[in-house]
C-alpha cells in the first residue's frame, strides 16, 4: 500500500515580488504619512492628552476632593454629627464638636465641628461621607484630583481648607435648602423645646 | 532645554561662554531618563497601565521604560497594597537598586494602608522603605501619577535627595489649638 502524497506546485513569483521593495516601500509609506499628516495637520489622528498644558475635563459626578460647603453667612453648614466619619470606611475623618455659646439660636438645637481635619492620603473617594451627610455640607465636586506631594503632612485638609474649596461651577454653597432657625420654615424643635 | 541652558549656559551671559554646574547637567539627563520598576501588587497597577497607554503616555516624559531587573532602574513605583509578607521582599528589591533610586508610593494603599486596618497590611511603605512622593487616590488618576512624576523630576533637579521623614501626627494637635473655643 502506497501512501498518496499530495505534490504542491511552487507558487511563481516575479523577481519584483520576491524582492519585497515594493511591499516595504507601501509600509513605509504609511508610516511616513501618517508622521507627517500628524506633525504638520490639525486634523490628525493622535489621542495623547498632553496633561499638564491640555487638561481632560472630568465628570460633573467624579468624585474629587472634599469641600464642605458653607451657609449664607459663611459658617460652615455642617453640624458635626459625625455621620461622615462613622460611615467612613478608610477612617480618615477627624471631628470635633464644637458647642455655640448660649444665646446663639443655634445654641442647643446643632453643634458645630471645632476641627474637621480629612487625611486625604487615606482617603478613598469612595462618596460615602457625601452620602451620609444629612445636611449636605460635605461634597466631593470640586473636580479636580487630588494632586500627589513629597510629605505625608500636606494632606491633612483642615475646616479652613476645607470650606475655602468651590465646586466645579465655582459656588462655595449648595443649592439645596436650609432652614435655620428663627425661619419661618423652621420647625422650631431643638434640645430644650422638643417633640 | 531652558533647564539645559540654565545648566552649561548662564543666565546673564553670552552665548559661547560655558559656566555651568556639573551637578545640574547631569540632574538634567537623569530627570528625563528615569527607568521604572513597577512593583505592581493590585489594582492600582491597571491606573499605571493607563498612564503608559496612548491617551496619557508617560513616555513623553522618558518615563516610561520597565526595567524587570532592580539593578537598572531608578525609579521604584509601588503600586498597590503591601502585606506583611511582601515587605521584606519590597525591601530587597529597594536595596538591590543602585544609586541614585527614587520611590514613587502609588495610591492610597501603598502610601498608608489606606483603608486595610488590619494586621497582614504593612500601613504605608515608608515603614521600611523611604518614599520620595506619595499619590493620594484610590486608584489614583493617571494625571495624578504624572503629576507626581513631574514632582519627582522637580525634585530631581533640586539635588534634593532627603526621603520624606514620618513626621508624628503633630498637625493635629496644632489645628486643635488654632481652632476657636467659640464661634461668634
Amino acid at each position: 500500500m502506497t501512501a498518496s502524497v499530495k505534490v504542491m506546485k511552487k507558487p511563481k513569483r516575479t523577481i519584483a515580488e520576491q524582492s519585497y521593495v515594493k511591499e516595504v516601500g507601501k509600509g513605509l509609506g504609511l508610516t511616513i504619512g501618517r508622521f507627517l499628516k500628524n506633525t504638520f495637520t490639525e486634523d490628525n489622528d493622535i489621542v495623547t492628552y498632553r496633561y499638564p498644558e491640555q487638561k481632560r475635563t472630568y465628570p460633573r459626578r467624579f468624585r474629587g476632593i472634599h469641600r464642605l460647603t458653607q451657609r449664607e453667612d459663611g459658617s460652615p453648614r455642617c453640624v458635626a454629627c459625625l455621620c461622615c466619619s462613622t460611615a467612613c470606611p478608610a477612617q480618615c475623618i477627624h471631628i470635633e464638636a464644637g458647642e455655640y455659646a448660649e444665646g446663639d439660636p443655634r445654641y442647643g438645637y446643632e453643634r458645630y465641628p471645632e476641627v474637621f481635619v480629612i487625611d486625604e492620603l487615606r482617603c478613598i473617594f469612595c462618596g460615602y461621607c457625601v452620602e451620609a451627610c444629612p445636611c449636605d455640607a460635605i461634597r466631593m465636586d470640586t473636580g479636580a484630583h487630588m494632586p500627589p506631594s513629597t510629605s505625608r503632612e500636606d494632606f491633612l485638609f483642615d475646616k479652613e481648607i476645607l470650606l475655602s474649596l468651590p465646586a466645579q461651577d465655582g459656588t462655595v454653597l449648595t443649592a439645596n435648602p436650609r432652614h435655620e432657625p428663627g425661619d419661618a420654615s423652621h420647625p422650631g424643635i431643638d434640645r430644650e423645646h422638643g417633640h | 532645554m531652558g533647564d539645559l541652558r540654565q545648566a552649561v549656559i548662564g543666565p546673564d551671559v553670552e552665548h559661547g561662554v560655558f559656566t555651568s554646574k556639573f551637578e545640574s547637567l547631569l540632574a538634567w539627563a537623569r530627570k528625563y531618563s528615569l527607568f521604572q520598576y513597577p512593583f505592581a501588587t493590585a489594582c492600582c497597577g491597571i491606573e499605571l497601565m493607563a498612564t503608559a497607554g496612548p491617551h496619557y503616555d508617560i513616555a513623553r516624559f522618558g518615563a516610561e521604560a520597565p526595567r524587570f531587573s532592580p539593578r537598572q532602574s531608578d525609579v521604584l513605583w509601588v503600586v498597590g497594597t503591601i502585606s506583611q509578607r511582601q515587605g521584606p521582599a519590597l525591601k530587597r528589591i529597594y536595596e538591590q537598586m543602585a544609586e541614585p533610586k527614587w520611590v514613587i508610593s502609588f495610591g492610597t494603599c501603598a502610601s498608608c494602608g489606606g483603608f486595610y486596618d488590619n494586621y497582614t497590611t504593612i500601613p504605608g511603605i515608608d515603614k521600611i522603605i523611604p518614599v520620595d512622593v506619595y499619590i493620594p487616590g484610590c486608584p489614583p488618576r493617571p494625571e495624578a501619577a504624572l503629576d507626581a512624576l513631574m514632582l519627582l523630576m522637580e525634585k530631581i533637579q533640586n539635588n534634593d535627595r532627603s526621603p520624606s521623614v514620618v513626621k508624628p501626627r503633630e498637625v493635629v494637635h496644632q489645628l486643635r489649638a488654632k481652632a476657636p473655643k467659640e464661634r461668634r
